[in-house]
């Protein structure tokens, strides 16, 4: 530099140039803030509020169930729930363990939760606990602020009040499996920790009606996912309360009746089908499933075996045994058997080499149709089912709506059973009818397996002479249906049915109804399971014993109720089966009566059971095969 | 000087510049107040408290007569130097970076003294420097290896934006001492070829990873991209006249990271607008272009290059925290002078205001009676 006039210059011009560079970088700020607020301020004021609200779902309240007089039998109870927000917790490992301090959270908890939450959308809550104690709750609210993307909510939880007396009617609730949810069209609310589906059961098929429309809340929630306040809700529309045919007491009442047994009771309204109890004992405790069912409850209900697991109403199939035999009485009529001709019964039919035996060794003498119904006489079918044959039978037999299931009736998997003609042996065996094997149906034996419903509609349709459906949604409208089955033939059936019950020599007169006014009708069934040469004699194990059934309808007047005992494994019809019926048609008219007798029973259980426990069972499983009848 | 009576000192104040650094410092309040859900704590009061002390310091130096910058210069870097190393050394011992020492009342960072003492002690070398040999490479040695010392420190701590607002203010003061022009272009170049070069090798991964997204914060919506993502939206949707005191859901929701300190400028125009935006721009062109003046109108040559090189300093520290916020810069961690909470900038800004008011004072003196080598 030559002077210092041209250091000032050279000073200057920098200066200068570093001065317009400091504007040209404000004008730039200044231009990328007016860009930014005022072109592309709209925007961002959407992304602003994007953050600010968060839409989250309202799982619908369920509708409830409740029986014909509006009694409750599922319902919605309050219940303290915790969920998570996977993306908002910055180490579920450690927030899990932080919570297993506060509540119990087993293994396979934290082993199904860090599962979903490596599987499912992120901002999709997944539930930590479910039926948090009022205490724990709030223990955990203390401690939120340690547990980012917690939350504490206050939901429902199904419950059935009846627990396992309406277990298989009402079936349970679940979360919904991953293949509904794709069917669902992945609907986010089948990911909502609260959302139940109907796995079973009526909360099965009713489920579309009982699920109710969803909710939803726009929250303000800051960054770390927490809800700082609620700025909308749109409420969910409760899903319908649905009102059952059942009756809720007559139902439990039945099922205390079966106490200790296994088996199913049916009662049907003659005049509308509709079902007024439907007990299959011993049943799950549906509340056990609406939990999450522990292993030890469910290795229990697998391994019991009384299957408390199925339905034995609808998905149990017997032998009918002799509660059959007004479908031979009536087929035979319906061929013109003159209901006065009689067959003379020594104690067996012989066709050919082989003898077809009565239950009473010693004969009934001479049968008329009367006497083959109130004294179950085996021969008197043996002879009119050869007469008439197997397709007469079966034909009547599908009049009477056996062998098949009810698409009327709101439950799932129904089982059709076998009522067997030469077709379906054919189809089945590829094998001829052999005659024997229509003597053999026409006493209810042989390849006869029917569910306890079935026959329940059997003995409703022989009630009331009309094509009675079954259904399970209280006010059906009356049935009027006539069967192509002459009336007469009907009430010469119906009349043999009450002097079974009510006659000198019935089966069942032991179990009478005590009323004044109310006469039941009905037929005795046993139902063999090996056969009798094998029972005979001394101690036989629970396993081996005949299916006791029992089949009434009330009052025999002008029929109303029908009714279908079923007792796995009880002995014979009128000892198992009847008296079971006659206190649940009891209490269909006389509470008190039917209530005193099942208090003297229940006095008497309680001991039994005990010794029950105590006496072993010879476990002849292996040594013998097949125990079920098919 | 010393004879002259308050008002006349007072009189000689440069207002203008004194009044935006008063604006900015109350508006700052008002910002923390909101930043903290409409509450004095646990931001505002502090800072209120921190402002008033280090104003009051403000006037206080701006009434030291200049010789004293120019003779206290070489000591003062010495220090900030040793505290520096102090730093790096208790980092290094307790297996972490570490960037401030505790006072006590104030966390100090030594990194934000360091980048007026760069600028003082280069001012200080040419104004001693025979005007023969300005532009001489020999010359260049000591400014060099004043600015890459402290600068290859602070990078160690790692703080990059610091380390660059050093740098760029000491070459600042080269530049403007009359060194050749070749060699900026030549310098200019060698940037545009080395830096891409330098972030692959020098940076550390999480700064080289804020470089990327800050190419692309889109990319990265929740990771690194989250901090400019959200700061634009909080800019943007504050749309011309802001949401409202109190009203800025950005910041309270805590969408905004670091609302009250680095995004201080993000949280105050969400809630005030591009008015807001405006106002605080015009007070920091005020304070810029009053320093850029006194730089021109000063006559020694100390003063001028401290005067620039301040001024300057002050803009790096502005532009590169208003860049960041505005998806312009890489998130380098600079906080905004005068605006954002936390004492050390505050203390930088406020020295650096004071010593280049005391500069302003005295711009027309042309000879500065200390002798080359004397303290």
């Amino acid at each position: 530099m030559k002077s210092d006039v041209q250091r000032d210059l050279t000073f200057t011009r920098r200066a200068l140039f570093i001065g317009g560079v400091q504007a040209a970088c404000g004008v730039l700020i200044g231009g990328r803030m007016v860009y930014l607020s005022v072109f592309e301020g709209e925007k961002y004021a959407t992304l602003a509020e994007d953050n600010r609200v968060a839409v989250r779902l309202i799982s619908p309240r369920r509708g409830w169930l409740t029986d014909r007089n509006g009694q409750p039998l599922a319902i919605n109870q309050p219940e303290y729930r915790l969920e998570m927000i996977p993306e908002q917790v910055e180490d579920i490992p450690k927030t899990l363990a932080r919570l297993s301090r506060l509540i119990d959270l087993s293994p396979q908890d934290i082993t199904r939760i860090k599962e979903e939450a490596a599987t499912r959308p992120g901002y999709l809550p997944i539930e930590v606990a479910n039926n948090v104690d009022w205490e724990n709750y709030s223990a955990i609210n203390v401690r939120l602020p340690e547990l980012d993307g917690v939350t504490p909510v206050r939901g429902f939880s199904r419950f059935y009040p009846d627990g396992d007396a309406v277990g298989h009617l009402m079936g349970y609730v679940a979360a919904p499996t991953r293949e509904q949810y794709l069917e669902a069209d992945r609907d986010p609310l089948f990911l909502h920790p609260a959302f139940k589906v109907g796995k079973d059961g009526v909360e099965r098929t009713l489920d579309e009606r009982l699920r109710g429309e969803r909710g939803a809340r726009r929250i303000e929630v800051n960054a770390r996912g927490r809800v700082i306040r609620e700025l909308d809700t749109r409420p969910d529309i409760p899903g319908e309360n649905v009102r059952l045919s059942i009756d809720r007491d007559l139902q439990v009442f039945a099922a205390r009746r079966i106490g200790p047994e296994s088996g199913s009771v049916v009662v049907l309204d003659t005049v509308t089908g509709e079902v007024l109890a439907m007990v299959s004992m011993p049943a799950f405790d549906p509340n056990s499933f609406s939990d999450g069912i522990s292993h030890k409850e469910w290795d229990a209900l697998t391994s019991n075996e009384m299957n408390p697991l199925i339905n034995k109403s609808i998905q149990g199939l017997y032998p009918p045994g002799s509660t059959f035999k007004p479908v031979t009485a009536l087929a035979a009529l319906a061929y013109g058997v003159d209901p006065a001709d009689r067959v003379i019964c020594n104690g067996g039919y012989s066709l050919g080499r082989h003898r077809f035996a009565c239950w009473r060794r010693g004969g009934h003498g001479a049968v008329d149709l009367d006497k083959s119904i109130y004294q179950s006489c085996n021969v008197w079918y043996y002879t009119r089912g050869r007469q008439i044959g197997i397709d007469a039978i079966h034909d009547m037999g599908t009049k009477l709506g056996l062998g098949v299931t009810y698409d009327t009736l709101q439950l799932p998997n129904q089982k059709s059973g076998i009522l067997p003609d030469p077709a379906w042996k054919r189809e089945r065996y590829d094998q001829a009818w052999l005659v024997g094997e229509t003597l053999n149906s026409s006493i209810g034996q042989g390849y006869n397996a029917l569910s306890p419903l079935q026959i329940a509609v059997m003995t409703a349709r022989i009630a009331s002479g009309n094509r009675v459906m079954p259904t399970l949604l209280a006010g059906a409208e009356e049935i009027v249906q006539p069967l192509e089955i002459d009336p007469e033939h009907l009430a010469m059936v119906r009349h043999g049915m009450d002097l079974c019950v009510n006659g000198p020599a019935g089966t069942a007169g032991r179990s009478r109804l005590r009323l004044d006014n109310v006469r039941m009708g009905g037929k005795t069934g046993t139902a063999q399971v090996r056969s009798l040469a094998k029972n005979r004699g001394g101690f036989i194990p629970w396993k081996f014993r005949d299916h006791g059934l029992f089949v009434a309808f009330a009052p025999v007047e002008e029929p109303r109720y029908a009714i279908s005992v079923t007792i796995e494994h009880g002995g014979g019809g009128s000892k198992a089966a009847a008296p079971i019926a006659k206190d649940v048609m009891t209490f269909l008219y006389d509470r008190d009566q039917a209530m005193a007798s099942l208090a003297r029973l229940e006095d008497g259980w309680n001991v039994e059971r005990i010794a029950a426990e105590v006496v072993p069972v010879p476990d002849l499983d292996n040594a013998n095969g097949d125990t079920r009848p098919t | 000087m010393a004879t002259l009576a308050l008002p006349d000192r007072l009189s000689r104040l440069p207002w203008a510049a004194i009044l935006a650094v008063l604006a900015l410092g109350l508006f700052s309040m008002l910002v923390l107040y909101s930043a903290a859900g409409g509450a004095a704590a646990p931001w505002m009061t502090n800072q209120g408290i921190r402002f008033a002390v280090l104003f009051v310091m403000m006037l206080v130096l701006s009434q030291f007569d200049v010789t004293f910058w120019l003779r206290w210069a070489y000591p003062f870097y010495g220090v900030c130097l040793v505290m520096l190393i102090g730093v790096e050394l208790m980092g290094q011992l307790r297996g972490g970076s570490q960037r401030w020492l505790n006072l006590g009342f104030m966390n100090l960072q030594p990194s934000e003294l360091m980048k007026i003492a760069v600028v003082l002690a280069l001012a200080r070398y040419y104004h001693f420097l025979p005007r023969v040999r300005t532009q001489t490479m020999a010359s260049l040695i000591l400014p060099a290896v004043l600015i890459a010392f402290p600068a290859a420190l602070v990078m160690l701590q790692p703080d990059l934006g610091t380390a660059l607002t050093i740098i760029l203010g000491g070459v600042t003061i080269v530049f403007l001492a009359g060194a050749r022009l070749w060699m900026f272009v030549a310098a200019g170049i060698g940037a545009v070829v080395g830096i891409p070069l330098a972030v692959k090798f020098l940076l550390q991964e999480y700064q080289q990873r804020r470089v990327l997204i800050f190419l692309d914060p889109e990319a990265d919506p929740l990771g690194a991209g989250y901090h400019i993502t959200q700061s634009k939206i909080a800019i943007g949707s504050g749309g011309i006249s802001g949401k409202g005191f109190l009203s800025g859901t950005q910041s309270h929701l805590q969408y905004l990271p670091e609302q009250h300190t680095d995004f201080i400028f993000a949280t105050m125009a969400e809630e005030w607008g591009l008015f807001g935006g405006f106002f605080v721009l015009a007070c920091y062109g005020i304070i810029l272009s009053w320093g850029t003046w006194t730089a021109l109108t000063a006559k020694a040559v100390f003063s001028r290059l401290a005067a620039m090189g301040l001024t300057v300093t002050l803009f790096f520290y502005i532009f590169i925290n208003l860049a960041m916020i505005m998806g312009f810069a890489p998130v380098v961690g600079i906080p905004l002078p005068l605006m954002s909470y936390g004492g050390s900038a505050m203390l930088t800004a406020l020295l650096l205001m004071g010593i280049l008011i005391s500069i302003y004072h005295h711009k027309n003196r042309q000879r500065l009676q200390t002798v080359p080598g004397s303290i």
